[in-house]
């Protein structure tokens, strides 16, 4: 458990005042100057031994990614490009450090920027996040106006811009490579990697992807020590983590805790427990839609953070926890993520293109019984025909689910396929009185 | 995919920015730079269907690629590509509703319900104008769902009543605050808090200035390294920050002298530190524990001063005015070359006679802790004095270093 005086986001809630002022208060742009006083080296270097695994999902280490970008600057200029198109579903913790620790993150894009010697950054926000967008503006107009950003941002003798950026409602452009192309005024398709976007990103030039929040801790980390952040979660998990769980719990709710804590404890610390107790759980998507879930047996002590997920063959995604109790119909809650993915493919690769519809058909059919049994088999093949087979992630991620479906709950599509046939078809609501 | 196709006959045959826009749309094309324009195809677009009554027709697009230099069919692709771009009228008020997974479960099906009933089928626009409704993909604020968003803003923690009162306030013109629509500040659990409860957050001790950046790199040893000691651990909440100062030496000193090598520790720089940190924690155990505030207190109550007994003989000058690579030392790098230059250590023979004592100051004067002995200096030094070439230095010999 992770206790108030290590957390990160003091302001998670917004209980207290935002505006650089508050920020202040709580810690922010401490000593922003003596950070950066020891070099680039030093800060990738904290941030390795920090432990620190991007937040957006992958989970790749970040600051082995900044040492990624070229040493020097030569005739192209460094872009940092902060990723804050939050759009997996289930994820909502890059809007709270947005709207209430901004400028939490606008000093660790000056030190991220710092780091891989850009001068400017672009943060790139889901267009819906219209709250989020005005508040961060604001925030950063404060900073110019301190002289925190700017030319000789805080005394350092950097200069650097910040510069805000929006889409327009495609979840695909939380890909990195499909952001980098929305941000040059174009449709969000993923690139073909390599070239890398350290190579060759933004306009051509070097430019490193970060998520919000890996950023934003970024400068406490710097402060604190990266043995202070090493301290929270497992070996290679480390520090702390924004979680997101929402579903069927009693209070549904953000929270900032250490990695590796257990989902049980995460869920009744926090959210007030599973609707109806634990005993009521059926199933939780551990880490934003595109991981498998995991049933209830597993759920009961597995730990959050990457390698635990991995073993059980789901993963710590964004740390968005959607919680399904007894009532919940996992079918048509997959079919409804199917649908999602269907949506949401940017129509490039056939596999996918075509694949998410297909897909999602067969699981509204299969959502009513309405099927084969030999589909199942046929869904699972097809799955694995557009895992690995596109340009980007979201074709696993539209794949995982389903097989994450399959691997827990074959037997109540199978019983569902039994009663419609029988003719007693499944009723949305039915079975919660059959239990 | 969704295919969408834009109403050309809604849209009429002209468009133009209203006045004010024209502000907006200089403060977004500033940021991008020279020769990028295009960049600022969607900012516009979403301003033109601000101007355009909440969707955007063909000349609103034509507009935008007249501004931007663009051909009108790129700014087509990424108007019908972005679903934030509405190519059909709206209502005064346009409901997007969440319908994906968490939102579901928490009932967006009967907020569907009510659309249905209170404005009509998806994507109609009701007979008043006023209002209109299409289901959208996860918003982003799934842990206050059921939640749609009204024109610009969220509106979160809906019911079946709530809802649709505020669909009749908006309807009749009413105000209605946006957020969630239960007892509930923002993202926090509804009934309390569970976390953020210290007042001690708050209080401004936390503005305090650092008194030391933890593994803040070797400091010369003039000023800094007093600079760089925790003085005084009461009255710091911020102990944190001090924590592992002790570990001051860590950082990139010692990263410039083993990154390039093989050596002893480990290689790699994320492994290396996690590998690294482990047997410090060993070597530390009978002074304090890892993180704890007394590491910090025990390790500046060892520190020696330079006019200690136990301080090794030091050199005005290198013998016969040339000093000795001590880089060739695994674990000495560039910085802490100087640093023991400017001690007076010059020449391998020096390093290689400390006895105990001496060994004991330098550590704890550079607040090594233990690392002279974990690397070896000594022995690598007689080795190097007697003209030998250590395993390592015979794969550095004439590289030149230059991180520092």
């Amino acid at each position: 458990m992770l206790l108030d005086k290590d957390r990160i986001f003091t302001n998670l809630y917004g209980h207290h005042d935002w505006s650089l002022e508050g920020a202040k208060k709580r810690g922010a742009w401490n000593s922003t100057k003596e950070l950066m006083q020891f070099g680039p080296e030093w800060i990738c270097d904290q941030i390795k031994d920090s432990g620190l695994r991007g937040r957006g999902g992958a989970g790749f280490p970040t600051g082995l990614k900044w040492t990624f970008m070229p040493k020097e600057v030569r005739d192209r200029p460094h872009y940092l490009v902060v990723n804050a198109d939050e759009s997996e579903p289930g994820t909502c913790k890059d809007r709270d450090i947005m709207r209430h620790d901004p400028h939490l993150l606008i000093e660790g894009c000056l030190i991220a920027s710092f780091a891989m010697r850009a001068n400017a950054c672009y943060i790139y926000l889901r267009g819906e996040y219209i709250f989020e967008r005005e508040r961060l503006q604001q925030a950063i107009d404060e900073a110019y106006a301190a002289g925190l950003v700017g030319k000789n941002a805080c005394g350092s003798g950097w200069d650097f811009d910040v510069y805000v950026h929006h889409g327009a409602g495609a979840y695909i452009c939380g890909e990195e490579t499909a952001l980098l192309e929305s941000l040059e005024g174009k449709k969000g398709q993923p690139r073909l990697k390599p070239p890398f976007p350290a190579n060759a990103g933004l306009y051509g030039c070097p430019t490193t992807v970060n998520n919000v929040e890996s950023i934003a801790v970024a400068p406490t980390i710097l402060r604190r020590g990266s043995g202070w952040f090493k301290k929270f979660g497992r070996e290679n998990n480390a520090g702390t983590k924004v979680f997101c769980i929402s579903g069927h719990v009693n209070r549904p709710c953000n929270v900032e805790e250490e990695m590796s804590i257990p989902l049980k404890t995460l869920l009744e610390t926090h959210c007030g427990g599973v609707r109806g107790g634990w005993e009521n759980l059926k199933a939780v998507i551990p880490g934003g839609s595109s991981v498998p879930m995991l049933p209830k047996d597993i759920c009961d002590d597995v730990l959050m953070d990457f390698d635990a997920l991995r073993e059980v063959r789901s993963g710590l995604g964004t740390a968005a926890v959607i919680v399904m109790d007894k009532s919940t119909d996992v079918i048509q809650a997959i079919a409804r993520i199917a649908y999602f993915y269907k949506h949401e493919s940017c129509g490039q690769c056939t596999p996918c293109r075509e694949g998410t519809g297909w897909m999602w058909r067969v699981l509204t059919r299969m959502a009513k019984g309405e099927a084969e049994s030999a589909e199942i088999d046929m869904l699972l093949d097809v799955s694995t025909q557009i895992e690995g087979h596109t340009i980007c992630a979201l074709g696993d991620a539209a794949a995982w689910p389903i097989q994450g479906l399959i691997r827990h709950f074959r037997s109540e599509i199978e019983e569902r396929i039994t009663s419609y046939r029988i003719g007693r078809p499944h009723v949305q609501g039915g079975t919660v009185a059959a239990e | 995919m969704s295919v969408r196709r834009f109403d050309l006959e809604a849209g009429g045959t002209s468009f133009s920015f209203k006045s004010e826009t024209e502000s907006k749309i200089g403060f977004w094309l500033s940021k991008y730079p020279e020769g990028k324009k295009r960049s600022a195809v969607i900012p516009l677009l979403w301003l033109a269907q601000k101007d355009n009554a909440g969707w955007l027709s063909e000349p609103a697009m034509r507009a935008v690629a007249e501004r931007l230099e663009m051909a009108y069919i790129r700014v087509y692709e990424v108007a019908t590509f972005y679903t934030m771009f509405r190519l059909q009228p709206v209502g005064e008020w346009h409901v997007q509703l969440c319908g994906t997974t968490p939102c579901m479960l928490r009932g967006s099906e009967t907020l569907k319900k009510v659309c249905e009933r209170k404005i009509g089928k998806i994507g109609a626009v009701s007979a008043n104008g006023k209002l209109s409704w299409e289901e959208v993909e996860c918003l982003g604020a799934c842990v206050n769902a059921p939640m749609v968003q009204i024109n610009d803003y969220y509106y979160e923690d809906l019911s079946e009543e709530s809802f649709t009162k505020v669909l009749n306030d908006l309807e009749a013109g009413k105000q209605v605050e946006p957020g969630p629509q239960v007892d509930r500040i923002t993202s926090a659990p509804i009934g309390g808090l569970t976390s953020l409860l210290d007042e001690t957050l708050y209080d401004g001790s936390r503005a305090k200035s650092l008194s030391s950046i933890p593994n803040a790199p070797v400091p010369e040893p003039s000023e800094p390294v007093e600079k760089a000691r925790p003085k005084d651990n009461a009255g710091q909440p911020n102990e944190a920050s001090k924590e592992i100062s002790g570990a001051a030496s860590k950082a990139k000193v010692e990263t410039a002298g083993e990154k390039s090598v093989n050596s002893t520790v480990g290689e790699g720089a994320p492994k290396a530190g996690f590998g690294k940190t482990k047997s410090f924690d060993r070597s530390r155990k009978s002074t304090a524990s890892l993180g704890g505030a007394g590491a910090s207190k025990s390790a500046s109550a060892a520190k020696p001063t330079l006019n200690d007994e136990r301080r090794p003989e030091a050199l005005a000058e290198p013998r016969e005015n040339e000093k000795d690579d001590l880089k060739r030392v695994s674990g000495i790098g560039p910085k802490i070359e100087g640093v023991l230059n400017k001690l007076g250590i010059f020449h391998f023979d020096q390093i290689a006679r400390w006895n105990r004592d001496n060994v004991a100051w330098v550590d704890g004067y550079l607040s090594f802790r233990g690392r002279i002995d974990r690397e070896q200096w000594i022995s690598q030094a007689k080795v190097l004095a007697s003209g030998g070439d250590t395993q390592f230095s015979s794969r550095t010999t004439g590289v030149k270093k230059d991180e520092g």
